[in-house]
C-alpha cells in the first residue's frame, strides 16, 4: 500500500479516525443508555456534548467520519478499478479538495454555538 | 487489500467492511447530518428522543447503524490488531475482548432501542 507518502498518510489516517470513531461510538452506546433511567438521568449525561468546550471534539467526530467515509469510498474505487492507481495522488487531491469544500460550512454550522 | 483472493475468511472479512461500509455511508452521514448540523447537540434531550421514537422507522434506523457500526469497527480493530500481534495467544486474547465488547455493547444498545418508552421508565 506504500505509495510515497500521501497513501501511507491516508492509510493511517484511516487506522486513526476508525479507532476514535470507535470509541466514541462506546461512549454513544453508554450514553444513549441512560435514556432507561429517565428524562433526568439523560438529560445530565447530554449535558457533557453542550458545553461550548466540547463543540470543536464534536466537530472533530464529524470531521473523522467524513474523512473515513471520503478514504473508504476511494479505496473501494481502487479496489473495482486497479488501474486507476496510476492516478492515486491525483485523485487523493480531488478528494481532499471536495473535503474541504464540503466540511468549511460544516465547520460553521457546528461551531457557531461556542460564540454565543 | 486489493489483491486478496476471492476465497476462504479473509475474504468474506473484506467483502463484509466493503458492503457493511456502503450501507453506513448512507445511514451515518444522514445521522451525522440531521442530528448534529440541522437539529444540532444542544437541541436534543430526552423530549426530542422520545418524539424521535415515537414510531419504529428511527429505532429501526438506529438498530442497523448500531449493528453495522459496532461490527465494522470491531472487525477493522481486528485487522489492525492482526498486523501488529504474531503470537496465538495474544491473537485469541484479543479475540476474546473483541467479541465481548461487541456482544455486551450490541446487547445494550438493543435493550434501549426496544425497550425505550417515551413516558419515561414504567413505575414512575
Amino acid at each position: 500500500m506504500y505509495r510515497g507518502g500521501i497513501g501511507m498518510l491516508a492509510w493511517t489516517l484511516h487506522r486513526i479516525t476508525g479507532i476514535a470513531v470507535l470509541l466514541f461510538l462506546l461512549l454513544h452506546i453508554v450514553e444513549t443508555s441512560m435514556l432507561l433511567y429517565g428524562p433526568d438521568a439523560y438529560d445530565k449525561a447530554l449535558a457533557l456534548y453542550k458545553q461550548s468546550w466540547f463543540k470543536p471534539f464534536e466537530f472533530l467526530l464529524v470531521a473523522a467520519v467524513v474523512y473515513h467515509a471520503g478514504n473508504g469510498i476511494l479505496v473501494m474505487i481502487l479496489d473495482l478499478f486497479p488501474a486507476a492507481t496510476r492516478w492515486y495522488r491525483r485523485l487523493f487531491w480531488v478528494g481532499a479538495a471536495v473535503y474541504a469544500l464540503v466540511m468549511l460550512p460544516v465547520a460553521v454550522v457546528m461551531l457557531r454555538p461556542m460564540f454565543r | 487489500m486489493a489483491g486478496v483472493r476471492p476465497n476462504g475468511w479473509a475474504w468474506l472479512g473484506w467483502l463484509y467492511m466493503r458492503v457493511s461500509a456502503l450501507l453506513l455511508l448512507g445511514l451515518v452521514l444522514g445521522h451525522l447530518y440531521i442530528m448534529h448540523v440541522l437539529a444540532g447537540t444542544d437541541r436534543i434531550d430526552f423530549a426530542f428522543v422520545a418524539q424521535r421514537f415515537a414510531t419504529p422507522f428511527w429505532r429501526v434506523y438506529d438498530l442497523l447503524i448500531l449493528l453495522l457500526a459496532l461490527t465494522h469497527g470491531l472487525v477493522g480493530l481486528r485487522g489492525i490488531v492482526y498486523d501488529y500481534t504474531r503470537s496465538p495467544l495474544w491473537r485469541l486474547v484479543w479475540n476474546v475482548v473483541l467479541w465481548t465488547v461487541g456482544l455486551v455493547f450490541t446487547s445494550l444498545g438493543a435493550l434501549v432501542l426496544f425497550t425505550f418508552q417515551p413516558g419515561g421508565p414504567a413505575g414512575r
